[in-house]
């Protein structure tokens, strides 16, 4: 695997050795000393024409456990801001010979484009409304440690799936695993045609209590503006996961950050049915092994790197 | 062909090419003939061996390849003035010989726009010392393309404009475009419409549908463009007004178009080779910004029921939207790239392979498709018969060539065929009896 640009690259093998990798390096964020020597000597850049808090952190983090160099680049305050196209920034970047370029663009298909004009390995930290793969990776690693199993488990994707890059690769690396997947929301903001990934489409919550996994979306303020809805107070009232509404043992995620009162009630967001924090734990490891996964996995086992852990057992649980 | 088309003439070169296959389905020729060519104009179709070689005329082996009447493309954007680093005239026009044109309609979208007649004047005076073949040009509708005032269209007639559109944009007033149709009875020429209803395509980059949620790209529906043609149809008709539908991309299009026609509206109708032989489901591979254009690539079930209604005259003819563009304004992410593709030197050779070599379309009908363009807008069909004015291409339908790989005529490259392997290849274009394009293998030839 050279890159990480869609889901669509990965096949389910592909997704269980990333994750038992990311349980192994669980171990790591344990100890006192959370780094490990992998990428000694190698850099990374973080280029984001996004605003983020968590993806970003957690890829410098990640990168910095591994013991790479580290160059994070925003969009503001840069050449970018100047003008300068996509193209020469990337041609700028490569002269420092990077291992991986983590990109994050308002764009769908930046990454696929930085992969084309780099030598470097390319993860996609989201691209426009298209994909946010390693949000489902992690999404999938949390949902292992509260699942006996994904095989045949029903998950809801309620929300804004049209604006939702969470969504979309959700629903592909949920059907990967063998979930069955239902997305929900007001039909003004499903998108047509979204079918034919494989998915469910229903307008109301009231057959949520099938679900196993209820999986809420942002909801942002200005699709109330744009008239996707005709107000947020109607869109909580249909939509909303509360506590009268999600069913016991029902697990309940969120890509955070969160609205409180909007798409999410406070008596769900702080239960412990839900997995938010879990989540964002998960976004260090789980991107530890994809950057492990592109630059040292092609290469014969770096001697001082943990053995993946937990492969056994996870094919025990299938089995 | 007619005053309204304006080109630096060149030599008239006499010609004799001998036992092509001769095609033109206007003139019922479909057989091996000699051409002769004297004078700028055809002097005789004759059996094969039978006319003689006259002094000073060059011979040309017609053998094993067809002859047809020049093409005529009525929707090209050449962008001059003002976007000489995309194309000009000169480029633009040699990249239509190099397709078998022996004349274009040049679309007013350009900076300036073409939106008084002082500005077709001088874009004129710039044909007439450039362009390769002749070159007709519309006018704009509105001043600027801003979809508020009318033109001079009076006056721009009387300047040699064929025709108005605000093509690349919409009108979007209804009750503007009604005083452009009831206009049209002092100033006359065609209305030709770029049809699509903002308030539906939006932001959208692609064709809405299943691919656009794979990718999670704002769409545009189908109907932004259909229900823009209901509309203007309808007007065209209580107006009894004459209207012509630029680049119909979609299956609800052409059934609006051909209701209109049943309903005896003065309507006719082009579809692009881009639409004509691909759909989105070229963009799951790439987001090749090669494939973006307005209107977008549709379904499978669009393209069928557009080579349907070429097949059965819903359409009337093929236009190309040559639309070129500069390489670093398409080497940018798909949603920020310009809308549009290079269409001139590919067209034939596209739809020669996509449709009548896969069995879609007659051959005769597409030669018809692609010689008619000009006569909607009041401009006279090639034709290969004695006395015609000699507009002619000698094409190899069996010859193979990549697209791009030894470069465009085009000032641009973005072609949305580029890297395929078409069959079909133009030898030689006779534009208003001069020869504007031959290629390098038949000079070979003759020498």
């Amino acid at each position: 695997m050279r890159h990480l640009l869609s889901i669509s690259d990965l096949d389910r093998a592909d997704i269980e050795r990333i994750l038992d990798r990311a349980a192994s390096f669980a171990e790591v964020s344990g100890r006192e000393i959370k780094k490990v020597p992998t990428l000694r000597g190698r850099t990374v850049v973080n280029l984001f024409y996004e605003a983020s808090t968590r993806t970003s952190s957690s890829f410098e983090l990640a990168a910095k456990r591994l013991s790479a160099d580290v160059v994070s680049v925003r969009s503001t305050g840069s050449s970018v801001d100047k003008g300068e196209s996509l193209k020469d920034t990337i041609q700028t970047l490569t002269a420092y010979d990077p291992a991986a370029i983590v990109i994050r663009s308002p764009h769908v298909g930046a990454a696929d484009l930085v992969a084309r004009w780099s030598r470097a390995a390319v993860v996609n930290a989201g691209d426009g409304k298209h994909e946010h793969p390693t949000q489902a990776l992690l999404d999938v690693y949390t949902l292992r440690s509260r699942l006996p199993a994904l095989d045949g488990a029903s998950i809801w994707i309620v929300g804004d799936v049209l604006h939702s890059r969470v969504a979309r690769s959700n629903i592909l690396a949920f059907q990967r695993m063998g979930a069955q997947v239902t997305v929900c929301g007001p039909p003004t903001l499903i998108p047509r045609g979204i079918e034919s990934l494989g998915c469910e489409v229903t307008y109301t919550l009231e057959r949520v209590a099938e679900a196993d996994v209820v999986y809420a979306l942002r909801m942002q303020r200005e699709r109330m503006r744009e008239a996707f809805v005709p107000s947020l107070r109607e869109y909580a009232t249909r939509y909303q996961i509360n506590a009268a509404r999600l069913r016991p043992g029902q697990v309940l995620m969120h890509p955070g950050p969160v609205n409180r009162g909007l798409e999410l009630a406070a008596d769900v967001i702080d239960s412990p049915q839900a997995t938010i924090t879990a989540q964002v734990e998960a976004g260090v490891v789980v991107r530890m092994a994809v950057l492990y996964e592109l630059l040292a996995g092609a290469h014969p086992a770096v001697p001082d790197a943990p053995e993946p852990v937990g492969a056994a057992e996870t094919a025990e649980a299938r089995a | 062909m007619t005053s309204a088309l304006t080109h630096a003439r060149g030599p008239a070169e006499d010609l004799l090419i001998r036992g092509a296959h001769v095609m033109d389905p206007g003139q019922g020729i479909d057989g091996l003939h000699d051409v002769l060519v004297r004078d700028g104009r055809i002097a005789e179709v004759g059996e094969r061996g039978s006319p003689a070689l006259p002094g000073g005329a060059g011979e040309v082996d017609g053998a094993g390849r067809h002859l047809f009447p020049g093409f005529v493309d009525p929707h090209v954007h050449l962008r001059t003035p003002g976007q000489e680093h995309k194309e000009d005239l000169a480029t633009g026009t040699r990249a239509a010989a190099a397709g078998g044109f022996c004349a274009v309609i040049a679309m007013p979208n350009t900076d300036p726009t073409v939106d008084a007649a002082s500005i077709l004047g001088s874009l004129r005076e710039i044909a007439a010392r450039e362009a390769r073949v002749p070159v007709g040009f519309l006018a704009a509708i509105t001043r600027g393309l801003a979809g508020s005032e009318l033109t001079e269209m009076a006056e721009l007639r009387d300047a040699g404009a064929l025709g108005f559109t605000d093509d690349g944009r919409p009108v979007t007033s209804a009750g503007l475009l009604r005083r452009a149709l009831q206009y049209q009875r002092l100033s006359g020429g065609v209305i030709a419409l770029h049809e699509e209803d903002p308030s539906l395509s939006g932001d959208g980059a692609m064709h809405e549908g299943d691919v656009s949620a794979l990718l999670g790209m704002a769409g545009i529906p189908s109907v932004s463009e259909s229900t823009m043609i209901a509309r203007d149809a309808a007007l065209a008709g209580y107006e009894e007004a004459r209207i012509h539908v630029q680049h119909l991309s979609c299956v609800e299009s052409v059934e609006a178009v051909r209701a209109a026609k049943a309903a005896g509206v003065a309507i006719t109708a082009e579809a692009s080779p881009h639409h004509l032989t691909l759909t989105d489901e070229s963009l799951r591979e790439s987001l090749d910004t090669r494939l973006k254009m307005n209107p977008p690539l549709r379904t499978e079930r669009d393209r069928r029921a557009l080579v349907a209604g070429l097949a059965d005259g819903t359409i009337d003819c093929v236009a190309t939207d040559h639309a070129p563009h500069a390489r670093e304004d398409k080497e940018v992410p798909f949603e920020e790239a310009p809308m549009g593709t290079t269409g001139l030197e590919t067209a034939f050779a596209a739809l020669h392979t996509n449709l009548v070599v896969a069995g879609e379309l007659d051959l005769a009908t597409l030669i018809a498709r692609m010689t008619t363009g000009g006569a909607l807008f009041g401009l006279p069909v090639p034709a290969i018969a004695p006395g015609s004015h000699a507009d002619l291409c000698l094409v190899d339908l069996d010859a193979e060539w990549e697209v791009g790989e030894a470069g465009y005529h085009s000032r641009s490259e973005n072609c949305c065929f580029a890297g395929e392997v078409l069959r079909g290849r133009v030898l030689l274009t006779v534009a208003a009896g001069a020869v504007a394009h031959r290629d390098r293998s038949l000079a070979a030839v003759a020498a």
